[in-house]
């Protein structure tokens, strides 16, 4: 192969494929062609993005957690009491649920990313346990068990009202996704995120060639971290509520099985695996409101068995079989 | 003169009763073209650990160019140039030859952690990286994800990261170490075309390799250092005939 040929397809491998435009398509399209499902769409662009800072932690550092439901509470719960305090703006929300988010993410992280494996996988766990007994002793502030409920959020740009039919919301979400997975894409195609698979991919070849391990995995936790706090600040601004369920194991279980579905450290894993999961549970619920779990888990076992990667695993298994009969 | 590029003072590690270094005094010479042999379990690899900061000693100094690096993480040690390779290949396997040559430019360059800029417009570097791996003959497969690659290849790469580091002593563990013997050759074309500013210590079973590289052999035996001299004495010496070489085909 000559130089500039290699070097250009690497130099290249940053640019837009026309197929990455097909999300905001159906996100646009679905938002005309099924109004009456748009309150159910904005929660699943929200939780995309939920999905999006697990991959960036799963999929690219290889971080495995159980706890990112505490990045997710802390967020919402940071919009969520701004606003019952008088402080409805929804921007500076979302931006604070970030910043309340990466702060926990960067002092925990300081703590457990010393460790690996298994015990990191405790430790996360520990992390969100913390957080959610600590908001839950916290009633009076919090509201405890029941939730917090009477969150006044105002209009968007002082002009853009939260309508009934989730019309506003939808929008809302959309585009704060839009930015958030902009700067994703970013982050996962800089050096940064390159050497990100390379700490994945093969951990003690990166402290061979003299990578800073340890401030790497600190970053990126810090990042995914912010970027769970915002998920979290959407869903609460979007419904008014924030429960204490939005810290729970099973939503960061949740949120792994739907980006496992979709295919992970593959950017739109979380774009494919969280619709499907969220479509399935919607049907499923309405079909058999008591056995539907059974289906979802059905379809996990499928998954795993027969399509490793997720979706998108099986997406790529099928083009390269296309590309090998040529 | 000037202090030795590498240099142990009675460096000491044990794992309970097991003593994989004791008391090792050792020098590396500027350009040197050293070999580290002995039997299996004499703490070669623990030796290599030990150096570049794997491991943490129990006791003695590490200094490199006269510097001490004893406590200094293994990162820091490779900025000073302390760089090496990996008996059993340690590549990022998914990742193709360019991929893996260009991380370890981008972390010598310092811009691994830039967050924003995509990789691709860094274009010195990628450009510098696949100067490397046409270096080594390897331009073919440039865009080949490592572990599709023939294991002799393979080899190849491991030793294009360690040079993309630009090292001043590269420890060899096992270069060519399971590598089929139609293909060891070029391993060794390779280790012996590298510049003379790079000193070099080669870990390795393959006597053939060794006699033909080394100007000077280390003989190690359970964690501590037998004896080291010319290859011809070596050869000679009575001891290391007995322990080692004399349970295989005499060099």
């Amino acid at each position: 192969m000559l130089g500039p040929e290699a070097v250009g397809s690497f130099a290249r491998r940053h640019r837009y494929h026309p197929l990455e435009a097909l999300p905001w398509l159906v996100a646009v399209a679905a938002y005309f062609a099924f109004p009456t499902y748009v309150p159910l769409g904005a929660q699943i662009l929200a939780t995309i993005l939920f999905a999006l800072s697990a991959d960036l932690v799963l999929g690219y550092a290889g971080i495995v957690t159980l706890g990112q439901a505490a990045f997710f509470g802390a967020g919402a719960y940071t919009a969520g009491l701004l606003a019952t305090h008088g402080w409805g703006e929804p921007i500076t929300g979302l931006l604070a649920g970030a910043a309340v988010a990466a702060l926990i993410g960067l002092l925990s992280g300081l703590v457990i990313l010393r460790t690996t494996g298994l015990t990191l996988l405790m430790l996360t766990l520990v992390v969100a346990s913390m957080l959610y007994e600590a908001v839950n002793k916290a009633s009076w502030l919090t509201g405890g068990d029941d939730g917090l409920q009477g969150m006044e959020v105002w209009p968007i740009f002082g002009r853009f009202r939260f309508d009934l039919f989730g019309n506003t919301a939808y929008l809302y979400c959309l585009i704060v996704l839009f930015l958030c997975w902009l700067a994703v894409r970013r982050l996962v195609h800089s050096p940064f995120g390159r050497s990100l698979v390379g700490i994945r991919e093969n951990v003690r070849r990166m402290h061979a060639i003299g990578a800073p391990v340890g401030g790497r995995r600190l970053v990126v936790y810090t990042i995914s971290a912010a970027l769970a706090g915002i998920s979290g600040a959407l869903i609460a601004q979007t419904t008014q509520f924030v429960a204490l369920s939005f810290l729970g194991l099973d939503r960061s279980g949740t949120v792994l099985i739907m980006l496992i579905i979709g295919g992970v450290g593959r950017l739109y894993g979380a774009f494919i695996g969280v619709p499907l999961y969220m479509i399935a549970q919607d049907r499923f619920s309405t079909i058999d409101p008591v056995y539907w779990f059974f289906w979802i888990g059905l379809l996990m076992v499928l998954l795993v068995v027969f399509a490793r990667g997720g979706v998108l695993g099986l997406a790529e298994r099928l083009q390269s079989r296309v590309r090998s009969r040529r | 003169m000037s202090p030795p590029v590498l240099e142990t003072r009675g460096l000491t590690k044990s794992f309970g009763a097991l003593a994989v270094a004791n008391m090792i005094d050792f020098r590396l010479e500027r350009g040197a073209r050293h070999a580290l042999i002995g039997p299996n379990g004499a703490g070669k690899t623990s030796f290599v650990e030990l150096v570049t900061g794997g491991l943490p000693p129990n006791a003695g100094h590490i200094l490199v160019e006269g510097a001490e690096i004893t406590r200094l993480p293994q990162a820091a040690r490779v900025k000073r140039g302390l760089v090496r390779t990996f008996q059993i290949t340690a590549l990022f396997r998914g990742l193709n030859i360019l991929e893996n040559v260009t991380l370890a430019i981008c972390e010598r360059r310092g811009i691994g952690g830039r967050l924003f800029r995509p990789a691709g417009r860094y274009r010195a570097a990628i450009e510098e990286a696949f100067a490397l791996v046409e270096r080594l003959g390897l331009a073919d497969e440039a865009l080949r994800p490592v572990n599709t690659l023939a294991y002799g290849r393979q080899r190849l790469v491991e030793i294009a990261v360690a040079l993309a580091l630009t090292p001043k002593v590269l420890l060899l563990d096992e270069p060519a170490a399971g590598v089929p013997s139609g293909e060891s050759g070029t391993i060794i074309d390779v280790i012996e075309s590298l510049p003379l500013d790079i000193a070099l210590l080669i870990i390795e079973h393959d006597m053939d390799l060794v006699f033909r590289l080394a100007q000077r052999i280390t003989v190690m035996v359970q964690g501590s250092i037998l004896v080291e001299g010319p290859p011809e004495a070596i050869a000679a010496d009575p001891e290391v005939r007995r322990v080692y070489l004399g349970e295989r085909k005499p060099a």
